[in-house]
Order: C-alpha cells, then structure tokens, then sequence
C-alpha cells in the first residue's frame, strides 16, 4: 500500500506532503499513468493499474486511514498492494468528515463499503461491455474481472477507458462477511514508516515561501478583551516582523477567534520571545472571577437540591420514604483539557485570485471550510482545507478557532501564516471537559438491595459554547451515560440540575460518559458493599436477565447516539457478557496479595459494550499503583483488531490519566495550570505490567471504538481501591487524596 | 551570528540568536521537522535528540552549546529508516498518532547504546520522560525489548 498526500494545491510543500512509503509494498519499475476514472468519489482507478482510495477522515492516531482503505479495498476486490491512499480536502462533497463521536465507522460502514462496491460494479460493467457479454456472467477478483466461461480477464488498469463509459450505480450489493478478505485482518498502520522515520507530517511542520510564524497572547479569562497594550518590547525582539490585535471575543465563542495580540516573526522561538515581552492591560470580562472551589461549591449545592425531571420510572420518592435504609452521595469530577502531544497549529495562505489554502490538524474540514469562508467573505469552493495528521485529537481540534486565527492573520498580513499554540495555550485556553457534580441516592430493602436510585446531574453544558443563554445540560448530554442507565432499578429518576458556564466547555474523548460512568458505576459498586455482594456478581443481578432498554418508556428522551435501538440496542445481555469475559480475564474472586484490590466497572457509550477490572495497590509510599488491567470491548463488527487492541490500551492510560491526575482549577477567571508540570498525565513509570484486551466476537453492526474505553476505566480503579483498604472515593483526581 | 554545528553528518551555519532552542534551529531553520515541540520545558521528551550521542530536550538547549558539537535527529537515525529501534517500532505497530515518537526513538535508542539488555524498570526509568496521550507505552516497552533481542 503506498500512500500519497494531496489532491490539489501544487505549492513546494506538496513535495514534502507527498510521504511515499518506498518501503511498503508496490510493484517495481510502475509506469504514471495517463489515464484514469473516479466511479464515486472515494476511488480513483487509474491506467497503469494503481488504485487511488480516498480517506475522508482525520488521522488522529485510531487508524482510519488504515481501516478504511481496508473496507473499500475488500468490496472493490483491489490488490492492497495497488492501493496509493489520498488525504482528502475538506468538501461536501463527501459524507460527514467530522471525525469526532466514534462515528468513522459506526455511521459510514455501508457508506465505505458501497464505494468499493460501487466502483466494483462499473468494473464489472466496463469489462462486460468491451467483450459483449452480460456483467452478471463477470466476477471481480484480487483487481482484475473475468469471463468465466470465456477464460477472459482484464486488469483494473486496463478497464479505465471502458469504464469511463459505464454510469456507476448508485448502491451496489455487498460481500457476505464470509468473504472478507481484509476486513477483519490486523493490517499494520499505513503510516508506520513515517512515524518511525520523522517524514510524517504534521501541521506546524508545514513550511511555505515567506511564511511568519505567530503566536497569540489571549485574555487569562475566557471572554475577556484587551484593554490597551504596549508592543514596543515585542518589536524589539529580532525576528519579530509585526503584532497585531486580534478581532474581539465573540458570545456565544462558538469556533470563533477569541480575541488577543499577535506577534508575527521569521522564526516560532521570536514570535514566543516577542510574546512574552508584550504588556497588555486586559478587561478579564463577564467570567473575570471565575473560582473553582467556590463553583465546585455551588454545582455541589445544586445536585444535592432539586433539578430538572429527565428519566422517571416507577415512583423515587415513595421508594425512598417507604426504604428500610437509604444510600447517598456526590460524586465530583473537575475540569479537564485533551492535551493531546500536538497542541493546535495551522498554516493558511491567501492566493492572489483571493483563495485560500490551510494546512491544518482539523478532526472537521468542512466545518472549517465554512469558518474560513465566511471569516474571509469567499465562496466556500475557494477554501481548501488540507488536512495534515493529528498528533492527538481527542475532541480538541474538531473546532476550528486556530484555523480561523490562521486564516485572519494570512488576510491581515498578506503573508502565509503559521499560527501555534504553545502547551500552556492549550491549557489555558482550550474548549475544556466541564467539570461536574452527581447527587445520587438509593433507597435499600431490608436485605440491603437498591429498589430505587435518583442520580442528579450537575454541570455547565457544551450548548453554552454555542448559546450563549445555555444554563442546563442538554438532553443530548445526558444520554452520554446517565439517561441510558441500565441497571435493574424499581424506581429511577434523573434529574438536571443547571449550572452557568465560565469557561468555554467543549468535548473530550467519550463526552459526558467520563463523569456520568465514574459515578454511576462508582456508586452501583457502593449498593453493592451495601449489600454484602460481590461487586461483579452485583453487576449481573442489576443487568440480568438480559433485555432491551428504551429510556422513552421511562418518559426520557434519547437519542441513541444517532441510532435506531432497532439497530444499536442498550441490551443489557451484551453488558453483562463482557462483564463476564473480564471477570474471566482478570480471575476475578482469586486471592490477591496483601494490600491489593480488584475493581469493576461496564459502561455503554457511542453503540459499544467496555467492561474493565483494574488490579491496584498502594506501595510502602502510600501511592496508589495500577498494576494491571483488563478490558473487553464489544463494538460489533469490527475492521481491523489490531487499531481495536491498541485503541483500548490506549483508552486505558488515558482513563488512569483522568483517575489520577487530570485536574483544570481556576482563580480570577484563569485556569491556574499550565504544562505536564501542573497538569501532569500518565507516564511510563506509572504504565501497569499489562493492559489486556479482548474483543468480543459480534456480527452486530458496528460501534464505536474510539472513545468507549475510556469511561470505565477510573471509576475500575476507584473501586478497586475500595476493594484493597475499604476507603470510598468520590471525587477526581486521586491526586487529591495524596495517592500519586 | 552565526552558530556552527553538525546536524546528521551535515554541515550547518546558523544565522540565529544564541539563545534559540535548539529545536527551532533544527526546525526552522535547519528544516528538519521530524523533531516536536509539545511542551517547551523539558517536560514531555517530543523534543528529544543526539548531542555528541547523549539524550537532550533540545527545546531547553541553547543552540549556542551545540556550537561545534554533532546533533542526530529522528531524520539522521538510519539512512533507510532500518535501526533496529525503529524496526521493532514498526513490527508492533508502536505509534498511534505517531506524535511524540520520533523523541521516543530517541531516548529508546540512547538507552539500548548504554544498556544493551534493560530491565522493564530500567525502560521504565529511561522513558519515564517521554509522554504519549495516545498510551502507546505497553506496546514501547516491548519494542525496546524486541530491539534488545531479549524476550519479552
């Protein structure tokens, strides 16, 4: 498989952009073709045989553009090593290129599979016509069509000027699973090569002719304006070539450019060293005294109070006046950021004919098309958004604010632009994880067992980056994990409790599921020490006997994240399975060590089952240690097992990181941390001895598999922690509790 | 004024301050972009690269010390991309989003030319400075095994 970069935008870079794996598979001595014919828009068959596969979608480490080669390469019978795979600009014409949600798969599967299909077809078709045979007597194998009966065949390549000829249809059939040739098949990553070697190319590595690199310095408090500066210092500074006042924050920020002062030099060290020598008097603004231990307070106040009725089954109340005993609790989670290794970084540059070219590491090139079209006032088909690889992704880059910050100062300037964010940038100024508070109580039979649970949820809502009235979780956030509660309960209610935002909220990997799965499945292991039961057993009882959920028939809504329940149901039967196979992996019930503890938790997010056991301990320090864990995912269909495997182990650090150490706290309406000093996240010495994944087998449609390892993982530790010194903890990061 | 040092076997002669990180030399100015800049301080080893064969966070390294000194960077590390490292790298499929794996090799090989055969806590000492968001460190671990030559 060899793979080449951009479609379009013949600039000096493209040399460098173009990463041709020299070393992977292709055919010796290839003629260029002079030839070729699209039958869709993902596939470009061309006449010295290579095919040329188009992905849509951002690479941000989950694989994608491996998996979905994979599946248009399987339908289209092409020889994976004739495929060139081609980065895609961002354009409409295209399905949905927001690679966010774990949606790549789940959403496009039959999108990908008519593309290789499709184009199969008018092969097939190509093929029949030049030979005067019917297309039904032809069959596509390994890039070439043949004739049976006739003993003809004829390579893909030399179909191209025939099938130019032949109308593609507009869906074609698919291959039974049993056919799979690559779907299923743990390809190595396409990219292996270039991560290994340094050639892969990210967007601040993008260099154009005459380019200045600029650094902003925004207002410490989100919303907030400047109020006079002073650049004399900055210009000072060799290298530095201008500063320029960025256009003011907007309400509701949305991707918009949030104001601040740019320093625009030769080089990114004088941009930074510019920056760090302006004096700027800043208005802090509407969120200029944002605290967080009094907010914690306040969101803490509210979920233990009253909110707004969501879920309602059975009658709460009267469960918990009529209830031997009751159960209750809050459950705290700060604010967090992504921090993915490459913080946001983007290259526009304004052609003479008023175009526009941005290099970026966007997760939505078309959401970014529109920004930069309407910012500029041009025609969204003078915008072309190359995507570049993503150093990490996990929800940040799908806004498009420092694309917008680019394409301003390209405007401004008359210059290509880098813009890049600094760590600090990125954790002072990013679309944070809202931090939140869960009030849950229980009542209890006299035996110990739950017969009611109301869970109220407390936090700023994602809907206030985009409204700026937005005072209360959305409905679409509470189904990340607390509307699809799927435990046995009597009596349930859920309720929202509302919260202003103070800082700008946005989504990190799995949403809502983070702070929802760490209580819920914090507090369901607490009713079941209450009931003197073991924990996983607990878990079974609660989910079995297996059925099918529809939070509707409790009056909620629900969304099913995009899905018919038809389709993707809460089927608490899939639950309990994996909650079985982890409980098999981690020999679950064995003795432990002294000292050691096993935790448990399942949680459903974006269509797929995770199950995980954690094994922790605390050393002779008092520090909490993660010896190992274990997960089992089942996300359906599946492409390719081993981006799967490697999607869980990573979800699993990114899950420790979140228990142990990811806190975001605010003072005079800035966040207070800065770099993976004060905001440090997991690293090697901290990694356990194994994480162990399994993939349940499944012919169900597919799921996410991006985002759902992540939620079970703290809330496995938390109760592991439990299960090794009977201390309960209710809040995030352990780092609090002294245990790091 | 001009800082003269050897990047990857090369000759450089650059024009710039003398206390520019070395990483925006190697990047901006020498345009060798496989080196990362994630955190500026010396806290996360994106940065990572060879001075005179030792590991330094080039984003806290003046380029004025390299003045005179032989830098290896992620690009000089193989002439075909074939150190063992790198190898083991790509046969487990390491990266994921691939960021912070050229300072990863960097400092897996720094360790490997000290300690031939490291113990799982001596990788987990040596690498316990470079981050990875994505979590790639089991799969690190075995690698550096595997390039070790030892069972893993």
């Amino acid at each position: 498989m060899k793979q080449t970069g951009l479609a379009g935008g013949g600039l000096v870079f493209a040399l460098t952009f173009t990463t041709a794996c020299q070393k992977q598979a292709g055919p010796p001595g290839i003629a260029p073709a002079t030839a070729s014919v699209s039958p869709n828009v993902y596939v470009n068959i061309k006449n010295n045989g290579m095919v040329e596969i188009v992905c849509h979608r951002s690479e941000m480490g989950q694989g994608i553009r491996t998996s979905l080669p994979q599946i248009i390469a399987d339908e289209l019978e092409a020889d994976w090593d004739r495929i060139e795979l081609i980065q895609a600009l961002g354009d409409t014409k295209y399905a949905s290129q927001n690679t966010d949600g774990s949606t790549s798969i789940r959403n496009q599967f039959d999108i990908l599979r008519n593309a290789g299909a499709t184009a199969r077809e008018t092969l097939i078709a190509a093929a029949a016509a030049s030979w005067g045979v019917p297309a039904t007597e032809c069959v596509a194998r390994k890039h070439e069509v043949h004739h049976e009966a006739s003993g003809r065949s004829a390579g893909y390549g030399e179909l191209v000027e025939a099938a130019t000829d032949i109308e593609t249809p507009e869906q074609a059939e698919f291959k039974g699973r049993d056919d799979w040739q690559y779907i299923g098949k743990p390809f190595d990553t396409i990219d292996g090569f270039d991560f290994s070697t340094g050639k892969a190319v990210y967007a601040a590595d993008v260099m154009l002719p005459g380019m200045l690199y600029a650094s902003i310095e925004r207002c410490p408090a989100f919303g907030g304006t400047v109020k006079a500066f002073d650049d004399a210092g900055a210009r000072a500074v060799a290298g530095v070539v201008d500063v320029i006042k960025m256009p003011e924050p907007t309400n509701p920020p949305v991707f918009n450019i949030q104001g601040g002062v740019a320093v625009l030099a030769t080089n990114t060290w004088s941009a930074l060293k510019g920056r760090s020598a302006l004096e700027i008097d800043w208005d802090r603004g509407r969120n200029g005294e944002h605290e967080s231990v009094a907010y914690r307070k306040a969101l803490e106040d509210a979920a233990g109070t009253s909110g707004e009725l969501r879920l309602d089954r059975g009658d709460v109340d009267a469960a918990i006046a009529d209830a031997a005993s009751t159960h209750e609790g809050v459950y705290y989670a700060p604010y967090i950021a992504q921090a993915p290794m490459e913080p946001p970084a983007a290259v526009a540059q304004i052609g003479e004919d008023g175009s526009c070219d941005v290099w970026a590491c966007t997760q939505d090139p078309q959401t970014a098309q529109a920004n930069v079209a309407g910012l500029l006032g041009i025609d969204k088909t003078n915008v072309r958004i190359h995507v570049t690889l993503l150093g990490g992704g996990f929800g940040r880059k799908s806004k498009c604010d420092f694309i917008n910050e680019a394409a301003w100062l390209a405007k401004e300037t008359g210059k290509p632009v880098q813009v890049s964010w600094t760590r600090e940038d990125d954790i002072r100024h990013g679309y944070f994880h809202a931090v939140s508070a869960q009030y849950f109580k229980a009542s209890l039979d006299a035996d110990g067992r739950a017969t009611g649970l109301l869970h109220r949820s407390c936090f700023p809502s994602i809907m206030s980056t985009f409204n700026p009235a937005a005072a209360s979780p959305a409905p679409m956030e509470l189904e990340l994990g607390a509307t699809d509660n799927p435990y046995g309960f009597e009596n349930l209610r859920l309720e929202a409790a509302n919260a202003t935002a103070h800082l700008r909220i946005g989504w990190l990997r799995s949403v809502c599921n983070v702070f929802h799965a760490f209580g819920v499945s914090g507090f369901v292991d607490e009713l079941a020490h209450r009931a003197g039961t073991d924990p996983k057993d607990y878990l079974l009882q609660m989910l079995l006997p297996a059925r099918k959920i529809n939070p509707a028939d409790d009056g909620a809504q629900y969304g099913n994240y995009g899905h018919p329940l038809e389709v993707h149901p809460i089927d608490t039967g899939r639950m309990a399975a994996v909650v079985e196979k982890v409980a098999e992996m981690s020999g679950w019930g064995r003795e432990l060590p002294d000292g050691r503890g096993l935790g448990i938790a399942v949680h459903r997010s974006f269509a797929s089952y995770v199950a995980a056991v954690a094994e922790v301990g605390v050393d002779a320090r008092g520090k909490l240690v993660v010896h190992e864990l274990w997960t089992a995912i089942d996300a359906g269909t599946t492409i390719n097992p081993d981006r799967v495997k490697s999607q869980m182990e990573g979800a699993g650090i990114f899950g420790m990181s979140i228990a142990l150490h990811g806190e975001l706290t605010t003072k005079d309406g800035a966040v207070v941390e800065g770099n993976f000093d004060s905001y440090p996240v997991v690293r090697m010495s901290e990694t356990p001895s194994a994480i162990n994944v399994h993939i349940m087998d499944s012919d169900a449609p597919p799921g996410g598999v991006g985002e759902p390892g992540v939620p079970p993982v703290a809330p496995a530790i938390v109760n592991a922690y439990f299960a090794a010194t009977g201390k309960r903890i209710r809040e995030l990061p352990l780092r609090n509790a002294g245990l790091t | 004024m001009a800082i003269e040092l050897s990047i990857n076997g090369q000759a450089h002669s650059l024009d710039v301050e003398p206390d520019m990180p070395l990483l925006w030399a190697i990047r901006d100015v020498a345009g060798l972009t496989g080196t990362k800049y994630s955190c500026g301080k010396a806290l996360c080893g994106s940065c990572t690269v060879h001075v005179d064969g030792q590991p330094m966070r080039s984003c806290v390294v003046p380029v004025s010390s390299a003045a005179g000194r032989e830098v290896t960077t992620i690009e000089g590390l193989s002439a075909e991309g074939d150190h063992p490292v790198q190898v083991a790298w790509r046969e487990l499929n390491v990266p994921q989003c691939g960021y912070c794996q050229s300072g990863q090799i960097m400092s897996a090989v720094a360790l490997l030319e000290r300690n031939p055969k490291p113990s799982d806590e001596d990788i987990d000492q040596a690498m316990s400075g470079n981050i990875c968001r994505c979590g790639t460190y089991t799969r690190i671990r075995a690698a550096i095994h595997k390039a070790a030559g030892a069972d893993s």
